[in-house]
Protein backbone atom coordinates (compact mmCIF):
# COMPACT_ATOMS: atom_id res chain seq x y z
CA UNK A 1 0.00 0.00 0.00
CA UNK A 2 1.48 3.42 -0.63
CA UNK A 3 2.05 6.16 1.66
CA UNK A 4 -0.97 8.44 0.25
CA UNK A 5 -3.45 5.25 0.33
CA UNK A 6 -2.38 4.65 3.89
CA UNK A 7 -3.29 8.11 5.16
CA UNK A 8 -6.50 7.88 3.76
CA UNK A 9 -6.88 4.88 6.21
CA UNK A 10 -5.33 5.90 8.93
CA UNK A 11 -7.59 9.36 8.74
CA UNK A 12 -10.46 9.49 11.40
CA UNK A 13 -13.06 10.07 9.01
CA UNK A 14 -13.10 8.85 5.24
CA UNK A 15 -13.59 10.88 2.64
CA UNK A 16 -14.79 8.30 0.08
CA UNK A 17 -18.50 8.04 0.89
CA UNK A 18 -18.55 12.31 0.21
CA UNK A 19 -21.41 13.39 -2.29
CA UNK A 20 -19.39 15.26 -5.12
CA UNK A 21 -21.00 18.83 -5.97
CA UNK A 22 -23.86 18.58 -7.88
CA UNK A 23 -24.20 20.58 -11.01
CA UNK A 24 -27.37 22.08 -9.84
CA UNK A 25 -25.84 23.62 -7.14
CA UNK A 26 -23.46 25.30 -8.79
CA UNK A 27 -25.95 26.85 -10.91
CA UNK A 28 -27.50 28.17 -7.78
CA UNK A 29 -24.78 29.99 -6.53
CA UNK A 30 -23.58 31.33 -9.55
CA UNK A 31 -27.18 32.63 -10.53
CA UNK A 32 -26.63 34.19 -6.94
CA UNK A 33 -23.32 35.42 -7.60
CA UNK A 34 -25.47 38.03 -11.00
CA UNK A 35 -27.17 39.97 -8.65
CA UNK A 36 -25.17 39.72 -5.27
CA UNK A 37 -22.64 43.11 -5.75
CA UNK A 38 -23.65 46.37 -6.30
CA UNK A 39 -22.39 46.87 -9.72
CA UNK A 40 -23.99 43.25 -11.18
CA UNK A 41 -26.93 44.05 -9.50
CA UNK A 42 -27.22 47.37 -11.03
CA UNK A 43 -26.32 45.93 -14.20
CA UNK A 44 -29.25 43.52 -14.59
CA UNK A 45 -31.58 46.14 -12.86
CA UNK A 46 -30.61 48.63 -15.93
CA UNK A 47 -32.21 45.90 -18.05
CA UNK A 48 -35.69 46.08 -17.13
CA UNK A 49 -35.35 49.87 -16.34
CA UNK A 50 -34.05 51.37 -19.76
CA UNK A 51 -36.71 48.63 -21.44
CA UNK A 52 -39.53 50.66 -19.01
CA UNK A 53 -38.60 53.68 -20.44
CA UNK A 54 -37.74 52.56 -24.18
CA UNK A 55 -40.96 51.08 -23.72
CA UNK A 56 -42.84 54.22 -22.59
CA UNK A 57 -41.11 56.28 -25.51
CA UNK A 58 -42.27 53.99 -28.47
CA UNK A 59 -46.00 53.50 -26.60
CA UNK A 60 -46.57 57.05 -26.18
CA UNK A 61 -44.21 58.71 -29.12
CA UNK A 62 -43.42 56.24 -31.43
CA UNK A 63 -44.81 56.34 -35.03
CA UNK A 64 -48.11 54.94 -35.43
CA UNK A 65 -47.13 52.02 -38.03
CA UNK A 66 -43.97 51.57 -35.26
CA UNK A 67 -46.10 50.87 -32.44
CA UNK A 68 -47.17 47.48 -33.46
CA UNK A 69 -46.66 44.25 -31.62
CA UNK A 70 -43.53 43.03 -33.49
CA UNK A 71 -42.00 46.35 -33.85
CA UNK A 72 -42.24 46.92 -30.34
CA UNK A 73 -40.29 44.00 -29.39
CA UNK A 74 -37.59 44.14 -31.77
CA UNK A 75 -36.96 48.00 -30.34
CA UNK A 76 -37.40 46.70 -26.84
CA UNK A 77 -34.89 44.24 -26.79
CA UNK A 78 -32.16 46.94 -27.75
CA UNK A 79 -31.30 47.60 -24.00
CA UNK A 80 -30.60 44.01 -23.07
CA UNK A 81 -28.69 43.57 -26.09
CA UNK A 82 -26.21 46.49 -25.46
CA UNK A 83 -26.45 45.21 -21.03
CA UNK A 84 -26.82 41.37 -20.86
CA UNK A 85 -23.64 40.40 -22.10
CA UNK A 86 -21.89 43.12 -20.07
CA UNK A 87 -23.48 41.10 -17.32
CA UNK A 88 -21.72 37.83 -18.87
CA UNK A 89 -18.12 39.80 -19.15
CA UNK A 90 -18.43 40.85 -15.12
CA UNK A 91 -19.71 37.28 -14.38
CA UNK A 92 -16.81 35.54 -15.44
CA UNK A 93 -14.23 38.69 -15.35
CA UNK A 94 -15.23 39.73 -11.50
CA UNK A 95 -13.52 36.45 -10.17
CA UNK A 96 -10.50 37.81 -11.65
CA UNK A 97 -10.69 41.25 -10.85
CA UNK A 98 -11.80 41.02 -7.18
CA UNK A 99 -9.51 37.15 -7.55
CA UNK A 100 -12.81 35.71 -5.85
CA UNK A 101 -11.44 33.28 -8.30
CA UNK A 102 -9.28 32.56 -5.06
CA UNK A 103 -12.17 31.19 -3.18
CA UNK A 104 -14.33 29.70 -5.64
CA UNK A 105 -11.93 27.42 -7.59
CA UNK A 106 -10.37 26.24 -3.87
CA UNK A 107 -13.90 25.03 -2.87
CA UNK A 108 -14.56 23.88 -6.61
CA UNK A 109 -11.22 22.15 -8.02
CA UNK A 110 -13.35 21.07 -11.32
CA UNK A 111 -13.51 24.38 -12.78
CA UNK A 112 -14.77 23.30 -15.75
CA UNK A 113 -17.97 22.94 -13.83
CA UNK A 114 -17.76 26.22 -12.39
CA UNK A 115 -17.60 27.64 -16.08
CA UNK A 116 -20.63 25.52 -17.11
CA UNK A 117 -22.54 26.60 -14.38
CA UNK A 118 -21.88 30.44 -14.86
CA UNK A 119 -22.62 29.55 -18.86
CA UNK A 120 -25.70 28.12 -17.99
CA UNK A 121 -26.97 30.58 -15.24
CA UNK A 122 -26.47 33.08 -17.94
CA UNK A 123 -28.12 31.47 -20.64
CA UNK A 124 -31.49 31.41 -17.49
CA UNK A 125 -31.22 34.96 -17.02
CA UNK A 126 -30.83 36.03 -20.83
CA UNK A 127 -33.85 33.84 -21.90
CA UNK A 128 -35.92 35.09 -18.87
CA UNK A 129 -35.29 38.94 -19.64
CA UNK A 130 -36.29 38.21 -23.30
CA UNK A 131 -39.90 36.79 -22.16
CA UNK A 132 -39.96 39.93 -19.72
CA UNK A 133 -39.08 41.95 -22.54
CA UNK A 134 -41.78 40.57 -24.61
CA UNK A 135 -44.46 41.11 -22.10
CA UNK A 136 -43.57 44.43 -21.37
CA UNK A 137 -44.09 45.15 -25.71
CA UNK A 138 -47.42 43.16 -25.07
CA UNK A 139 -48.31 45.42 -22.34
CA UNK A 140 -47.39 48.62 -24.18
CA UNK A 141 -48.76 47.82 -27.60
CA UNK A 142 -51.76 47.38 -25.38
CA UNK A 143 -51.66 50.25 -23.96
CA UNK A 144 -50.82 52.05 -27.27
CA UNK A 145 -54.07 51.44 -28.64
CA UNK A 146 -56.16 52.58 -25.55
CA UNK A 147 -54.43 55.51 -25.13
CA UNK A 148 -53.35 56.74 -28.59
CA UNK A 149 -56.50 55.20 -30.26
CA UNK A 150 -54.37 53.29 -32.78
CA UNK A 151 -55.43 49.58 -34.15
CA UNK A 152 -52.72 47.10 -32.41
CA UNK A 153 -51.66 44.89 -34.68
CA UNK A 154 -50.34 41.94 -33.31
CA UNK A 155 -47.61 40.57 -35.65
CA UNK A 156 -44.94 38.88 -33.71
CA UNK A 157 -44.92 35.65 -35.56
CA UNK A 158 -43.35 32.39 -33.18
CA UNK A 159 -40.14 32.76 -35.23
CA UNK A 160 -39.55 35.80 -35.44
CA UNK A 161 -39.58 35.87 -30.83
CA UNK A 162 -37.33 32.67 -31.14
CA UNK A 163 -34.85 34.37 -33.26
CA UNK A 164 -34.42 37.48 -31.08
CA UNK A 165 -33.91 35.13 -28.03
CA UNK A 166 -31.41 33.54 -30.35
CA UNK A 167 -29.52 36.81 -30.75
CA UNK A 168 -29.67 37.39 -27.54
CA UNK A 169 -28.31 34.54 -26.09
CA UNK A 170 -25.42 34.87 -29.32
CA UNK A 171 -24.19 38.39 -28.08
CA UNK A 172 -24.20 37.34 -24.49
CA UNK A 173 -22.14 34.19 -25.61
CA UNK A 174 -20.03 36.72 -27.13
CA UNK A 175 -19.74 38.33 -23.74
CA UNK A 176 -18.92 35.41 -21.62
CA UNK A 177 -16.49 34.59 -24.13
CA UNK A 178 -14.47 37.94 -24.28
CA UNK A 179 -14.75 37.37 -20.19
CA UNK A 180 -12.92 33.78 -20.00
CA UNK A 181 -10.85 35.36 -22.69
CA UNK A 182 -9.62 38.58 -20.91
CA UNK A 183 -10.29 38.22 -17.22
CA UNK A 184 -9.91 40.95 -16.34
CA UNK A 185 -13.28 43.12 -16.20
CA UNK A 186 -12.34 46.82 -17.62
CA UNK A 187 -10.29 45.50 -20.72
CA UNK A 188 -13.03 42.70 -20.68
CA UNK A 189 -15.69 45.48 -21.11
CA UNK A 190 -13.57 47.72 -23.46
CA UNK A 191 -13.06 45.15 -25.90
CA UNK A 192 -16.59 44.03 -25.66
CA UNK A 193 -17.58 47.26 -26.33
CA UNK A 194 -15.15 47.99 -29.29
CA UNK A 195 -16.46 44.79 -30.59
CA UNK A 196 -20.30 46.38 -30.54
CA UNK A 197 -19.50 49.46 -32.01
CA UNK A 198 -15.88 49.74 -33.85
CA UNK A 199 -16.47 46.49 -35.43
CA UNK A 200 -19.74 47.12 -37.38
CA UNK A 201 -18.20 50.59 -38.05
CA UNK A 202 -15.25 49.14 -39.93
CA UNK A 203 -17.09 46.55 -41.66
CA UNK A 204 -19.00 48.85 -43.21
CA UNK A 205 -16.31 50.58 -44.52
CA UNK A 206 -14.89 47.90 -45.41
CA UNK A 207 -17.44 46.92 -47.32
CA UNK A 208 -17.65 50.38 -49.23
CA UNK A 209 -14.27 50.37 -50.69
CA UNK A 210 -13.85 46.13 -51.38
CA UNK A 211 -16.98 44.73 -52.96
CA UNK A 212 -15.88 41.06 -52.03
CA UNK A 213 -16.37 41.96 -48.35
CA UNK A 214 -19.76 43.64 -49.35
CA UNK A 215 -20.82 40.49 -50.17
CA UNK A 216 -19.04 37.91 -48.50
CA UNK A 217 -18.78 39.76 -45.31
CA UNK A 218 -21.14 38.47 -43.03
CA UNK A 219 -19.29 35.48 -42.93
CA UNK A 220 -16.93 36.56 -40.81
CA UNK A 221 -18.58 39.76 -39.71
CA UNK A 222 -20.50 38.26 -36.50
CA UNK A 223 -22.37 41.58 -36.09
CA UNK A 224 -23.21 41.80 -39.33
CA UNK A 225 -24.50 37.99 -39.38
CA UNK A 226 -26.26 38.57 -36.26
CA UNK A 227 -28.51 41.39 -37.72
CA UNK A 228 -30.07 39.17 -40.45
CA UNK A 229 -31.23 37.12 -37.50
CA UNK A 230 -33.66 40.09 -35.81
CA UNK A 231 -34.94 40.89 -39.25
CA UNK A 232 -38.43 40.03 -40.38
CA UNK A 233 -37.49 37.28 -42.67
CA UNK A 234 -34.10 35.15 -43.14
CA UNK A 235 -32.89 32.94 -45.79
CA UNK A 236 -30.61 29.59 -45.07
CA UNK A 237 -27.57 31.20 -45.85
CA UNK A 238 -28.09 33.72 -43.29
CA UNK A 239 -28.40 31.06 -40.96
CA UNK A 240 -25.01 29.64 -42.37
CA UNK A 241 -23.33 32.91 -42.06
CA UNK A 242 -24.50 33.24 -38.29
CA UNK A 243 -23.40 29.87 -37.98
CA UNK A 244 -19.48 30.20 -39.52
CA UNK A 245 -19.27 33.92 -38.01
CA UNK A 246 -20.24 32.38 -34.00
CA UNK A 247 -17.66 29.78 -34.91
CA UNK A 248 -14.79 32.38 -35.78
CA UNK A 249 -15.58 34.78 -32.32
CA UNK A 250 -17.18 32.64 -30.25
CA UNK A 251 -17.16 29.11 -30.43
CA UNK A 252 -13.27 28.83 -31.36
CA UNK A 253 -12.04 31.80 -28.60
CA UNK A 254 -13.85 30.67 -25.97
CA UNK A 255 -13.11 26.87 -25.93
CA UNK A 256 -9.02 27.95 -26.17
CA UNK A 257 -10.02 30.24 -23.18
CA UNK A 258 -11.68 27.93 -21.48
CA UNK A 259 -9.01 24.94 -22.34
CA UNK A 260 -6.30 28.20 -20.84
CA UNK A 261 -8.10 28.90 -17.71
CA UNK A 262 -8.09 25.19 -16.83
CA UNK A 263 -4.99 25.17 -16.57
CA UNK A 264 -3.77 28.78 -15.50
CA UNK A 265 -2.51 29.03 -11.82
CA UNK A 266 -4.72 30.80 -9.59
CA UNK A 267 -3.11 33.68 -7.58
CA UNK B 1 -2.97 14.36 7.33
CA UNK B 2 -0.74 16.82 4.41
CA UNK B 3 1.91 14.98 2.84
CA UNK B 4 4.31 17.07 0.70
CA UNK B 5 6.14 14.61 -2.16
CA UNK B 6 9.21 16.00 -3.98
CA UNK B 7 7.16 18.99 -5.01
CA UNK B 8 8.62 21.09 -7.60
CA UNK B 9 7.54 24.23 -9.10
CA UNK B 10 9.20 25.97 -11.71
CA UNK B 11 8.20 29.23 -13.35
CA UNK B 12 10.60 28.91 -16.97
CA UNK B 13 13.89 28.58 -14.92
CA UNK B 14 13.05 29.54 -11.86
CA UNK B 15 12.43 26.94 -9.53
CA UNK B 16 9.74 28.72 -6.85
CA UNK B 17 9.56 25.10 -4.68
CA UNK B 18 12.53 22.94 -5.46
CA UNK B 19 12.26 19.22 -4.29
CA UNK B 20 10.07 20.15 -1.21
CA UNK B 21 8.83 17.18 1.14
CA UNK B 22 7.62 17.63 4.61
CA UNK B 23 4.33 15.90 6.17
CA UNK B 24 1.91 17.65 8.44
CA UNK B 25 -0.05 15.51 10.79
CA UNK B 26 -3.12 15.22 12.73
CA UNK B 27 -3.21 16.79 15.93
CA UNK B 28 -0.68 19.29 15.28
CA UNK B 29 0.11 22.43 14.04
CA UNK B 30 2.12 22.34 11.38
CA UNK B 31 4.20 25.83 10.95
CA UNK B 32 5.59 26.74 7.49
CA UNK B 33 8.32 29.22 7.98
CA UNK B 34 10.10 31.35 5.65
CA UNK B 35 10.91 34.67 4.09
CA UNK B 36 8.30 36.63 1.45
CA UNK B 37 9.42 34.93 -1.62
CA UNK B 38 10.75 31.30 -0.14
CA UNK B 39 7.99 29.41 -2.28
CA UNK B 40 5.39 29.15 0.80
CA UNK B 41 2.04 30.44 -0.75
CA UNK B 42 3.50 28.23 -3.65
CA UNK B 43 3.69 24.92 -2.19
CA UNK B 44 -0.04 26.00 -0.49
CA UNK B 45 -1.35 26.90 -4.02
CA UNK B 46 0.11 23.75 -5.49
CA UNK B 47 -1.40 21.78 -2.42
CA UNK B 48 -4.58 23.49 -2.92
CA UNK B 49 -5.51 22.59 -6.42
CA UNK B 50 -5.02 26.26 -7.54
CA UNK B 51 -1.58 25.64 -9.62
CA UNK B 52 -0.07 22.30 -10.86
CA UNK B 53 3.20 20.88 -9.71
CA UNK B 54 6.07 20.69 -12.55
CA UNK B 55 7.18 17.47 -10.42
CA UNK B 56 6.22 15.57 -7.47
CA UNK B 57 2.82 15.59 -5.75
CA UNK B 58 0.99 16.67 -3.04
CA UNK B 59 -2.06 15.05 -1.19
CA UNK B 60 -4.72 15.49 1.51
CA UNK B 61 -6.00 12.87 3.50
CA UNK B 62 -4.24 10.29 1.27
CA UNK B 63 -5.76 12.40 -2.22
CA UNK B 64 -5.09 14.93 -4.25
CA UNK B 65 -6.61 17.88 -3.32
CA UNK B 66 -9.11 18.44 -7.10
CA UNK B 67 -9.88 14.34 -6.45
CA UNK B 68 -11.80 15.28 -3.28
CA UNK B 69 -15.46 15.88 -4.44
CA UNK B 70 -16.56 18.57 -2.15
CA UNK B 71 -13.20 19.35 -0.69
CA UNK B 72 -14.49 22.26 1.34
CA UNK B 73 -16.14 19.81 3.83
CA UNK B 74 -12.23 17.85 3.88
CA UNK B 75 -10.21 21.03 4.09
CA UNK B 76 -10.58 24.53 4.79
CA UNK B 77 -8.66 26.67 2.90
CA UNK B 78 -7.49 30.54 3.04
CA UNK B 79 -4.77 31.48 1.39
CA UNK B 80 -5.26 35.19 0.72
CA UNK B 81 -7.95 37.06 3.11
CA UNK B 82 -7.80 40.03 0.70
CA UNK B 83 -9.03 37.93 -2.06
CA UNK B 84 -12.52 37.99 -1.36
CA UNK B 85 -15.14 40.19 -3.59
CA UNK B 86 -15.62 43.67 -2.36
CA UNK B 87 -18.81 44.29 -3.38
CA UNK B 88 -20.09 41.61 -1.58
CA UNK B 89 -21.04 41.89 2.21
CA UNK B 90 -19.17 39.67 4.60
CA UNK B 91 -22.55 37.23 4.97
CA UNK B 92 -23.08 36.65 1.41
CA UNK B 93 -19.63 35.48 0.73
CA UNK B 94 -20.35 33.15 3.70
CA UNK B 95 -24.11 32.29 2.03
CA UNK B 96 -22.11 31.06 -1.47
CA UNK B 97 -19.67 29.38 0.39
CA UNK B 98 -22.78 27.55 2.33
CA UNK B 99 -24.43 26.80 -0.84
CA UNK B 100 -21.45 25.67 -2.65
CA UNK B 101 -20.50 23.19 0.03
CA UNK B 102 -25.01 22.12 0.29
CA UNK B 103 -24.89 23.10 3.82
CA UNK B 104 -27.70 24.47 6.31
CA UNK B 105 -27.90 28.13 5.92
CA UNK B 106 -27.63 28.18 9.33
CA UNK B 107 -24.10 27.74 9.41
CA UNK B 108 -23.60 31.10 8.21
CA UNK B 109 -24.53 32.55 11.62
CA UNK B 110 -22.50 30.23 13.80
CA UNK B 111 -19.51 31.17 11.75
CA UNK B 112 -19.85 34.69 11.77
CA UNK B 113 -20.21 34.48 15.56
CA UNK B 114 -17.89 31.88 15.61
CA UNK B 115 -15.02 34.33 14.04
CA UNK B 116 -16.97 37.15 16.10
CA UNK B 117 -17.94 39.01 13.41
CA UNK B 118 -21.17 40.99 14.52
CA UNK B 119 -24.72 40.55 12.54
CA UNK B 120 -23.98 44.45 11.71
CA UNK B 121 -20.74 43.95 10.43
CA UNK B 122 -21.84 40.94 8.48
CA UNK B 123 -24.28 43.37 6.71
CA UNK B 124 -21.22 45.03 5.68
CA UNK B 125 -19.44 44.84 2.23
CA UNK B 126 -16.19 43.39 2.30
CA UNK B 127 -14.55 46.38 0.55
CA UNK B 128 -15.20 48.11 4.03
CA UNK B 129 -13.56 45.38 5.98
CA UNK B 130 -10.09 45.89 7.50
CA UNK B 131 -7.31 42.99 7.02
CA UNK B 132 -8.24 41.88 10.40
CA UNK B 133 -11.96 41.36 9.91
CA UNK B 134 -11.32 39.79 6.05
CA UNK B 135 -8.86 37.29 8.19
CA UNK B 136 -11.34 36.34 9.99
CA UNK B 137 -14.32 35.92 7.60
CA UNK B 138 -11.98 34.04 5.76
CA UNK B 139 -11.35 31.61 8.25
CA UNK B 140 -15.26 31.50 8.56
CA UNK B 141 -14.93 30.04 4.95
CA UNK B 142 -12.35 27.91 6.14
CA UNK B 143 -13.76 26.56 9.15
CA UNK B 144 -17.88 26.58 7.63
CA UNK B 145 -17.65 22.82 6.57
CA UNK B 146 -16.01 21.31 9.90
CA UNK B 147 -13.26 20.13 7.88
CA UNK B 148 -10.52 17.75 9.56
CA UNK B 149 -7.64 19.74 7.53
CA UNK B 150 -6.46 23.10 7.93
CA UNK B 151 -4.69 25.09 5.00
CA UNK B 152 -3.85 28.77 5.98
CA UNK B 153 -1.32 31.50 4.19
CA UNK B 154 0.01 33.88 6.96
CA UNK B 155 -3.71 33.85 8.52
CA UNK B 156 -2.56 36.29 11.42
CA UNK B 157 -2.05 39.01 8.73
CA UNK B 158 -3.90 42.05 10.27
CA UNK B 159 -5.22 40.91 13.20
CA UNK B 160 -4.48 42.80 16.48
CA UNK B 161 -2.99 41.22 19.46
CA UNK B 162 -6.40 40.08 20.70
CA UNK B 163 -6.70 38.98 17.50
CA UNK B 164 -3.84 36.73 17.06
CA UNK B 165 -4.13 35.16 20.91
CA UNK B 166 -7.58 34.07 19.28
CA UNK B 167 -6.72 32.63 16.30
CA UNK B 168 -4.03 30.70 18.40
CA UNK B 169 -6.38 29.49 20.79
CA UNK B 170 -8.93 28.63 18.24
CA UNK B 171 -5.92 26.73 16.00
CA UNK B 172 -4.74 25.05 19.12
CA UNK B 173 -8.81 23.69 19.97
CA UNK B 174 -8.59 22.59 16.45
CA UNK B 175 -5.45 20.43 16.23
CA UNK B 176 -6.16 19.07 19.88
CA UNK B 177 -9.44 17.98 18.47
CA UNK B 178 -7.48 15.52 15.85
CA UNK B 179 -7.26 17.98 12.83
CA UNK B 180 -4.31 18.95 10.84
CA UNK B 181 -3.02 22.64 10.87
CA UNK B 182 -0.81 24.04 8.39
CA UNK B 183 -0.02 27.70 8.50
CA UNK B 184 2.83 29.42 7.06
CA UNK B 185 4.13 32.51 8.17
CA UNK B 186 7.41 34.86 7.94
CA UNK B 187 7.42 35.64 11.26
CA UNK B 188 9.46 33.36 13.58
CA UNK B 189 7.87 34.74 17.12
CA UNK B 190 4.45 33.86 15.45
CA UNK B 191 4.72 30.12 14.71
CA UNK B 192 6.95 29.13 18.09
CA UNK B 193 4.35 30.14 19.65
CA UNK B 194 1.56 27.89 18.04
CA UNK B 195 3.47 25.19 16.17
CA UNK B 196 3.90 21.57 17.15
CA UNK B 197 6.07 21.45 14.42
CA UNK B 198 8.26 23.57 12.39
CA UNK B 199 9.02 23.52 8.52
CA UNK B 200 11.28 26.17 7.66
CA UNK B 201 11.85 26.64 3.80
CA UNK B 202 14.36 29.11 1.86
CA UNK B 203 14.65 29.58 -1.82
CA UNK B 204 12.12 27.30 -2.73
CA UNK B 205 14.33 24.14 -0.50
CA UNK B 206 13.48 23.00 3.03
CA UNK B 207 16.54 24.21 5.45
CA UNK B 208 15.19 22.69 8.63
CA UNK B 209 11.96 20.80 9.94
CA UNK B 210 11.23 19.35 13.25
CA UNK B 211 9.43 19.37 16.37
CA UNK B 212 9.20 23.09 17.65
CA UNK B 213 10.92 22.11 20.85
CA UNK B 214 13.73 20.37 18.98
CA UNK B 215 14.66 22.78 16.73
CA UNK B 216 14.56 25.45 19.38
CA UNK B 217 15.77 23.50 22.22
CA UNK B 218 19.27 21.65 21.42
CA UNK B 219 21.04 25.06 21.58
CA UNK B 220 21.84 24.72 25.29
CA UNK B 221 22.38 27.05 28.07
CA UNK B 222 24.42 30.61 27.76
CA UNK B 223 26.63 31.15 30.93
CA UNK B 224 28.49 34.23 30.86
CA UNK B 225 31.42 35.49 33.49
CA UNK B 226 34.20 37.86 33.53
CA UNK B 227 36.00 35.34 33.04
CA UNK B 228 35.10 33.65 30.16
CA UNK B 229 37.95 31.74 29.16
CA UNK B 230 38.14 29.99 32.64
CA UNK B 231 34.10 29.34 32.40
CA UNK B 232 34.95 27.43 29.02
CA UNK B 233 37.65 25.30 30.86
CA UNK B 234 35.80 24.37 33.42
CA UNK B 235 32.90 23.44 31.27
CA UNK B 236 35.00 21.32 29.11
CA UNK B 237 36.64 19.58 31.76
CA UNK B 238 33.40 18.71 33.28
CA UNK B 239 32.98 17.10 30.04
CA UNK B 240 30.20 19.72 28.35
CA UNK B 241 31.12 21.44 24.76
CA UNK B 242 31.69 24.97 25.69
CA UNK B 243 31.97 27.51 23.19
CA UNK B 244 33.29 31.12 23.88
CA UNK B 245 30.92 33.64 22.20
CA UNK B 246 33.51 36.21 22.25
CA UNK B 247 31.00 38.72 24.60
CA UNK B 248 32.38 37.26 27.64
CA UNK B 249 29.74 34.57 27.01
CA UNK B 250 29.87 31.19 26.83
CA UNK B 251 27.04 28.90 24.81
CA UNK B 252 27.23 25.37 26.16
CA UNK B 253 24.98 22.03 25.72
CA UNK B 254 25.03 21.83 29.86
CA UNK B 255 21.97 22.20 31.51
CA UNK B 256 20.86 25.13 33.57
CA UNK B 257 21.57 23.63 37.25
CA UNK B 258 25.31 22.30 35.92
CA UNK B 259 26.19 25.14 34.09
CA UNK B 260 26.05 26.83 37.33
CA UNK B 261 27.44 24.09 39.36
CA UNK B 262 30.50 24.77 37.03
CA UNK B 263 30.87 27.60 37.03
CA UNK B 264 30.37 27.92 41.29
CA UNK B 265 32.36 25.11 41.60
CA UNK B 266 35.52 26.67 39.64
CA UNK B 267 34.59 30.25 41.48
CA UNK B 268 33.61 31.95 39.44
CA UNK B 269 30.78 34.39 39.64
CA UNK B 270 27.66 33.90 36.97
CA UNK B 271 26.41 37.15 36.03
CA UNK B 272 24.28 35.42 33.56
CA UNK B 273 22.64 31.66 33.50
CA UNK B 274 19.51 31.03 30.91
CA UNK B 275 18.74 29.04 28.46
CA UNK B 276 19.86 30.05 24.79
CA UNK B 277 16.17 29.00 23.10
CA UNK B 278 14.87 30.16 20.23
CA UNK B 279 18.37 31.69 19.12
CA UNK B 280 19.47 29.23 17.16
CA UNK B 281 15.87 28.84 14.99
CA UNK B 282 15.95 32.53 14.73
CA UNK B 283 19.67 32.87 13.60
CA UNK B 284 19.08 30.56 10.86
CA UNK B 285 16.21 32.10 9.79
CA UNK B 286 17.82 36.20 10.01
CA UNK B 287 20.65 34.52 8.00
CA UNK B 288 17.91 33.11 5.41
CA UNK B 289 16.69 36.00 5.10
CA UNK B 290 20.15 37.78 5.02
CA UNK B 291 20.69 35.49 2.31
CA UNK B 292 18.63 36.77 0.07
CA UNK B 293 20.96 38.94 -1.23
CA UNK B 294 23.65 36.63 -1.22
CA UNK B 295 24.47 34.20 -3.79
CA UNK B 296 26.39 30.94 -1.85
CA UNK B 297 23.23 29.79 -0.47
CA UNK B 298 24.28 26.24 -0.12
CA UNK B 299 27.09 27.24 2.22
CA UNK B 300 25.06 29.17 4.17
CA UNK B 301 23.23 26.44 4.53
CA UNK B 302 25.69 24.23 5.82
CA UNK B 303 27.02 26.92 8.47
CA UNK B 304 22.91 27.05 9.49
CA UNK B 305 23.20 22.99 10.18
CA UNK B 306 26.36 23.35 11.83
CA UNK B 307 24.71 26.38 13.92
CA UNK B 308 21.73 23.90 14.95
CA UNK B 309 23.85 20.87 15.78
CA UNK B 310 25.82 22.94 18.11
Amino acid sequence: MSAPALDAVVERRATTHRLPIPLSRLIDVESRKLVDTRSSRWLLAAVPLLTLIVVTGVTLWGREDEVTFGMHTTTNMMPLELLLPLVAVLSVAGEWSQRAALTTFALVPRRGRVMVAKAAALLVVTLAATVTVVVLSAIGTAVATRVRGIEAVWDLPLDLALRLAVANVVVVAFGFGVGVAIRSTAPAMVAYLGFMFVVPMLSSVVAGLWTWWAENGPWFDLSWSTSFVTAPEISGDQWAQLATSALLWIVLPTVLAVRRLLRVEIR
Amino acid sequence: MIRIDSLTKRYGDLAAVDDVSFTAFPGRVTGFLGPNGAGKSTTLRVLTGLATPTTGRATVLGRRYPDLPNPGLEVGVLLDASAQHGGRTGRETLVLAQRTMGLPPIRVDEMLDLVGLTWAEGKRRVRDYSLGMRQRLGLATALMGDPRVLVLDEPANGLDPAGIRWMRDLLRGFADDGGTVLLSSHLLSEIEMIADDIVMIGHGQIVASGATHELLGGVGTLVRADDDARLTAALVSAGFQATPRGDGAVATDAGLAAAGEVAFCAGLPVTELRTADGHGLEDMFLELTAADQREDISSRRTTLAEGVAA
